[in-house]
């Protein structure tokens, strides 16, 4: 079987790469397009560290085939930062000591932020909800939780 | 059908890195010719905070800024050798290590400094912000950097120190058996509420106070989120989490995060921290450790609040529906030993 080329507007950029028949989308990001930021926990679906945006709607990147995000805008946590400026909430995960080893980090950024972005004022709840696909061994979940309860508060500040 | 509760408490000492003596670690500390210092480990950071707080010892004994110091870590290729970050051991054996290294780097750059200025090395002092300066002379200084630099190209100097943690060994008594299994303990209590579900047999925690003595707090935010996510992992590890549900038998052992139990975001349990100080006379700037014990006051906790709540002693981990189920129908129903 041939490879595919895949066109995806990586965290707004145009990128193009070929796409091995049956690669999933969390391995043409990481060996095709050299993006680390989303990890491999599991393969299966489980884990959530392979967090990413596809035309804004989370989706684990290791159950979604390459070919089938042509043409599509792809956001991962690589793509938070503006250049050295931190999005908000990198700065509130710091602040609330919400990573140990990381691993986790850059899918629970990805699903915070997607949380933020249609819901500015998530209530606990709706926080737990957003992040239960996403396993921690590390924090607790307690500190991931305040840091986005901090970056929701600050949004409703005048 | 009812829930019920119930409270357990459970307290531990926890010995800091392995026992019997020996348990070694070294590093390395050299400064560069821009007046900052690498630090060499070859203990890992794996989230932990071993990188954050190695670079604090190394900046507070050097007498420099923490910005100055950088620690350069898990490359057993390079590094110098160490044990490994287990048995709780890392803020005080490579702790004490890197203190060892940085006076000796110290000194040296003292010695650097001082024939620059033309004094004594014994008048100088560091002021913590990139300066060396004759004591009770402030204006007498050079900068860290144009030292190192005099070292480096004009003196021909190696600003550098070696350090290593290394306990003797302890000789075992051959008539009492009497020894000094381990040179610095940790302590904790732990209160913990659950709810019981007689009928379901499911357990809850609702609630966790602790108190921890890990001597001085080198990091307090590293040491409280150290200890909270290892609460957590406690919880996991007293209610949820095994490998082999009927062991030693693997039926129905779990093969994947579907499978393997853990407590999400949705089950858990207010912990309120009280982390007591009483630096460690032999710790690097008194410092102990958190480490495993972060989760280990939370398992004994757990199964006497459940004893509390309905009755059933658990003796074997974890403290799962079966289980309760069964010992609930073995005593004729639930038996609260309170009402809370
Ligand atoms: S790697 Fe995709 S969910 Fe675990
Ligand atoms: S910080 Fe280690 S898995 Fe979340």
């Amino acid at each position: 079987m041939a490879k595919k080329p895949v066109t995806v507007t990586l965290n707004g950029t145009e990128r193009a790469g070929f796409a091995e028949p049956g690669q999933n989308l969390l391995d043409f990001l990481r060996r095709g397009l050299g993006d680390l930021s989303p990890k491999y926990g599991c393969g299966q679906g489980t884990c959530g560290a392979c967090t990413v945006t596809i035309d804004g709607q989370t989706h684990l990147s290791c159950l979604v085939l390459a070919e089938a995000a042509d043409g599509r805008a792809v956001g991962t946590a690589a793509g938070l930062a503006d250049g050295a400026r931190l999005d908000p909430l990198q700065d509130a995960f710091m602040e609330n000591f919400a990573a140990q080893c990381g691993y986790c980090t850059p899918g629970m950024l990805v699903s915070a932020r997607a949380l933020l972005d249609r819901n500015p004022r998530p209530t606990r709840a709706e926080i737990v909800e957003a992040i239960s696909g996403n396993l921690c061994r590390c924090t607790g979940y307690e500190p991931i939780i305040a840091a986005i309860e901090a970056v929701a508060e600050e949004r409703t500040r005048p | 059908m009812a829930v019920h509760r119930g409270r357990g408490f459970a307290a531990i000492n926890y010995p800091i890195g392995m026992n019997l003596g020996g348990d070694p670690s070294q590093a390395l500390v050299h400064s560069n010719p821009d007046g900052k210092f690498t630090v060499a480990l070859s203990a890992i950071d794996l989230g932990q905070g071993m990188k954050s707080v190695t670079r604090q010892i190394a900046a507070e004994t050097l007498g420099i800024p923490i910005d100055d110091v950088y620690v350069d870590t898990a490359d057993s290729d390079t590094g110098p050798h160490d044990m490994g970050s287990f048995a709780s051991r890392g803020t005080h054996r490579m702790g004490n290590a890197v203190i060892m290294a940085a006076q000796e780097a110290r000194s040296v750059m003292l010695e650097a400094a001082a024939e620059e200025l033309e004094v004594d090395p014994g008048d100088l002092v560091t002021d913590g912000r990139g300066n060396i300066h004759v004591r009770g002379a402030p204006s007498r200084s050079i900068t860290t950097m144009a030292a190192a630099q005099a070292a480096q190209f004009k003196q021909g100097r190696t600003i550098a120190g070696r350090g290593i943690f290394l306990i003797p060994l302890s000789e075992v008594d051959p008539e009492t058996g009497e020894m000094t299994p381990v040179s610095t303990f940790a302590h904790a209590a732990m209160l913990v509420e659950v709810e019981v579900d007689d009928e379901t047999g499911e357990v809850a925690v609702t609630d966790m106070q602790s108190a921890y003595e890990v001597g001085r707090a080198l990091n307090p935010g590293l040491v409280e989120q150290q200890l909270r996510g290892g609460a957590w992992m406690g919880m996991s590890h007293a209610a949820w989490e095994t490998t082999e549900p009927y062991y030693p038998a693997r039926d129905h052992g779990p093969v994947d995060f579907n499978h393997y139990l853990m407590p999400g975001p949705g089950d858990l349990a207010p912990h309120h921290i009280s982390v007591l100080e009483r630096p460690a006379e032999d710790g690097p700037y008194g410092g102990k450790g958190p480490g495993e014990m972060c989760a280990n006051p939370v398992l004994p906790a757990v199964v006497n609040a459940v004893y509390d709540a309905v009755g059933v002693r658990i003796d074997e981990l974890p403290v799962t529906p079966e289980k309760v189920l069964r010992g609930i129908r073995a005593n004729g129903g639930a038996r609260p030993r309170q009402a809370l």
